[in-house]
């Protein structure tokens, strides 16, 4: 009885990994400043929103991405609601894509996901610049996109491998 | 055609209109709550400002907190760094420490002259009390070069207030919780400081950058600009006392955007000194 309650608990903190991993995120901010690389920096918050949105939307709830991206923007000291409006476009193009999806692949996903952040970046540059009057690094923010696409491939893998080897196993059992 | 515009229409509405499992709000309602957010948040509207307010102090404990793995990965790298580098640091500092105790004997005379002087021109502007504060968290984000501090209205920051890094400048208050306080760093992209470029007397405006150093700007004389010219604050405009050194030239090209290396290394930042400068009529 004990041990089925224990297997209980860890299948279900196992199934909040995504929703824990989405707010470590956007509370730490990782941007790995101290290692001094130049042109480095990516959003993993972005890579995370849309492969559960789009791979297992039961993961993260619309209700939790917003509050999550309140908190972001809290954090990061841009105007309370726009990280928000962010993810949950990001949610409404990836919900996009699993509709029109009728055999999934990783490269297609890619171009979908690099088109919505090109997309959601310029929407976030022109209300901060032009709005908010923030001043912003085109190039860095370029740099960026660029980041957040090229690592969306291993960080795919990498909750591929977790949902399929990990999830997967403790809900088979 | 009509057929994939329906089936346009169909994915759309599906992917923001339907609540999916588990979903107790559509997409686009929740779309709707942050552009009104957005908007309010714009117009100072009160219950969004006490909002931002609460989710501050609540968000920069948890910060801290969620940091700590990452600061202690960031801290070990920097120690590893600074073992590192330690012979050749110690090397400079020697020669640096020679040529640093012969400027210091005519150093003190010079400050007591130049507070009489200012005195005689009535300019001469007394600190507020010290408040040392902790650093919670060093958010370098593409956005925002900013560091948040465990001391808010409760311990009498107000905005405006200046933080410093042992002598050196560091940055402003900009925003002020109950708890805790946001320091933006003088290398923000947002942050313009009038500067004074010694030894030629070259006033102008120290802008941020994003990255880890500033840049001179809207300044006539850039030919007078030096390689290793030291900036303080020039305080003109009263938003800061005049001669708080902040860096160094550090670029030789003739470009009219200088190179600042700051004194104060950002990132490693762990405690700041928080204070205001005040008439020395209005103090007494």
């Amino acid at each position: 009885m004990v041990e089925f309650r224990n297997k209980n608990l860890i299948n279900k903190i196992f199934l909040q990994i995504p929703l824990i991993l989405l707010f470590i995120s956007v509370l730490n901010n990782h941007d790995f400043n101290y290692l001094g690389l130049k042109y480095f920096s990516f959003n993993f918050s972005y890579i995370l929103i849309f492969y559960y949105s789009l791979k297992k939307s039961e993961s993260l709830g619309y209700i939790y991405i917003f509050i999550a991206g309140l908190i972001n923007d809290v954090v990061i000291g841009t105007p309370i609601g726009l990280s928000s409006l962010m993810y949950l476009m990001l949610c409404g193009a990836a919900a996009y894509l699993r509709n029109i999806t009728l055999r999934p692949s990783l490269i297609k996903d890619c171009i979908f996901f690099l088109i919505t952040i090109l997309i959601i970046n310029s929407l976030l540059f022109i209300i901060l610049n032009y709005i908010f009057s923030y001043q912003l690094y085109y190039f860095d923010q370029i740099i960026n996109i660029i980041y957040t696409f090229l690592l969306y491939f291993l960080f795919s893998n990498l909750f591929d491998f977790f949902e399929d080897k990990l999830v997967g196993r403790i809900n088979a059992r | 055609m009509e057929t994939s515009r329906d089936d346009f229409i169909i994915a759309i509405r599906s992917a923001f209109l339907k609540k999916g499992t588990q979903q107790r709000f559509s997409l686009l309602s929740l779309i709707f709550f942050s552009i009104i957010f957005l908007i309010l948040g714009s117009l100072n509207f009160k219950v969004i400002n006490y909002l931002k307010i609460g989710i501050n102090e609540i968000v920069y404990r948890s910060s801290f907190i969620v940091s700590g793995p990452e600061n202690f990965i960031k801290n070990n790298y920097l120690l590893a760094q600074n073992h590192l580098n330690l012979y050749k640091e110690n090397e400079n500092n020697k020669s640096e420490l020679i040529r640093l105790r012969s400027k210091n004997l005519s150093n003190k005379f010079i400050i007591s002259e130049n507070k009489r002087l200012k005195k005689i021109f009535d300019d001469y502007l007394v600190e507020s009390d010290t408040i040392f504060a902790k650093v919670l968290s060093d958010k370098g984000s593409p956005f925002l070069k900013s560091i948040i501090i465990n001391r808010g209205s409760k311990h009498n920051i107000s905005l405006g207030m200046i933080a410093k890094d042992g002598e050196y400048l560091v940055g402003t208050v900009v925003e002020v919780n109950y708890l805790s306080s946001r320091v933006l760093l003088l290398s923000d992209l947002n942050s313009k400081i009038p500067v004074i470029l010694e030894p030629n007397e070259v006033f102008s405006i120290l802008s941020g950058t994003g990255k880890d150093f500033g840049i001179i700007q809207y300044s006539k004389k850039y030919e007078e600009i030096k390689e290793g010219s030291i900036i303080y604050t020039s305080g003109v405009g009263s938003l800061f006392k005049a001669g708080i050194p902040i860096g160094k030239v550090n670029s030789s090209d003739t470009s009219q955007e200088k190179k600042i290396e700051f004194f104060s290394d950002f990132s490693q930042l762990r405690f700041v000194k928080i204070f205001s400068y005040l008439d020395n009529e209005a103090k007494w």
